[in-house]
């Protein structure tokens, strides 16, 4: 025998959703109020956005993404979306025509830069030239031309969508090897200066459940594929482990992050300052830098240098090695 | 019931009727890291799936890198 249904914690109507960290159930138009509630408290927690703020949002075709593009626009910000064509086979074909839908049917300007036809190369080459994990030269690519697109765009701030489980899982791989550089940088908001814009992450105090549960219930389609060459990545190992401790203890998540942004931040943010004010200028590009090249420019050119790789070999390659 | 699974994307047939979270247990998916749709709408973890429904179990885990 199966008990009743749950009720939502508000309304009393059927819920849709259990939120075990919130100790509570909730109905359709509840649960978006809490999302939205929990974007307002980050972004004035934080001093993220203003409603004169030119708002450029980085957009994948994902959940997080389109997600918190639709929250915003919702809220009332001016923001206009950036979708970078990183040349990943049939995945990349695939979350531009998600970007490109949401922005269209909702009448928002979408920003499209293709990394092949305007830099000469992709992902699965500059991940075979550079001899690294292909999501570092990912990642390497996408900082970069989200910083010159929100520049060179006249925004005045750059969010992406990295949520909850996003920063704890960054938090926990940097707490393991104590590195205190990357911790003193993993800040929800990151001021404009030196050649950067500002940037910031309004989905911090939401987890990745909650926000394919916005998608879902607001009927945002969005590429439920994992990326396949973030396939065996460490992040997802981290994940993996906090939410095996989540389901022990409800709210652990939560508490390892939000309490790390109020206890240990502030500990680490003369070093962070520090870190910023060392920049130098790239010699090609002009980006801030603390080399010669920056390492957009050195990975660019490794990959433009190499014979384009088909996305299945780099895959087949990263399968033998696990 | 009929149960659409994603990552890769496949079919599998579990005899109900049972709770989300027991569904989600007996296949070993954390419930953490998934949502089960049924019939286009959320259902929480408590909620009964009958024999003949049919329910997608949507993974919810990015790679966010």
């Amino acid at each position: 025998m199966v008990a009743p249904a749950s009720k939502c914690r508000v309304c009393k109507e059927p819920a849709i959703i259990d939120l075990p960290r919130h100790n509570a159930n909730f109905c359709a138009e509840h649960f978006l109020e809490l999302c939205r509630r929990q974007v307002v408290k980050a972004i004035e927690k934080f001093d993220m956005l203003s409603k004169d703020d030119r708002v450029l949002v980085a957009v994948s075709g994902g959940k997080d993404s389109l997600a918190v593009w639709d929250i915003l626009v919702e809220l009332g910000y001016q923001a206009d979306g950036l979708y970078i064509g990183l040349g990943i086979g049939e995945y990349s074909d695939v979350s531009g025509e998600y970007a490109k839908s949401f922005a269209d049917e909702r009448g928002l300007r979408l920003i499209t830069i293709d990394l092949r036809s305007e830099y000469g190369y992709d992902i699965p080459t500059a991940a075979k030239a550079t001899r690294r994990v292909p999501c570092s030269a990912c990642g390497t690519s996408k900082r970069h031309l989200f910083d010159k697109a929100a520049l060179d765009g006249g925004y005045t701030v750059l969010v992406t969508g990295h949520n909850l489980d996003d920063e704890a899982a960054v938090l926990f791989g940097n707490t393991l090897r104590w590195d205190v550089e990357y911790l003193s940088r993993q800040l929800p908001v990151l001021p404009a200066r030196n050649g950067f814009p500002k940037k910031v992450k309004p989905l911090i105090r939401l987890t990745e459940r909650e926000m394919a549960a916005w998608c879902i219930v607001r009927g945002i389609d969005y590429l439920v594929d994992e990326c396949p060459m973030a396939v065996g990545n460490k992040h997802l190992a981290y994940k993996a482990a906090l939410n095996a401790i989540e389901q022990q203890s409800s709210g652990a998540k939560a508490s390892f992050y939000l309490n790390f942004l109020d206890n240990m931040a502030p500990l680490l943010a003369e070093r962070s300052a520090a870190a910023t004010d060392e920049l130098g200028t790239c010699t090609s590009c002009g980006a801030p830098t603390t080399s010669d090249l920056c390492a957009f420019c050195r990975t660019a050119e490794k990959a433009r240098a190499h014979e384009p790789v088909p996305v299945e070999l780099v895959l087949s390659k990263g399968r033998r090695r696990r | 019931m009929k149960v659409l699974l994603r990552n890769p994307r496949r079919e599998q047939y579990v005899t109900g009727p049972k709770s989300v979270n027991a569904l989600l247990d007996a296949l070993e998916l954390p419930r953490e890291a998934h949502l089960v749709i049924r019939n286009g709408t959320l259902v929480p973890g408590d909620a009964a799936l009958a024999d003949d429904d049919v329910v997608e179990i949507r993974p919810v885990i990015s790679g966010g890198c």
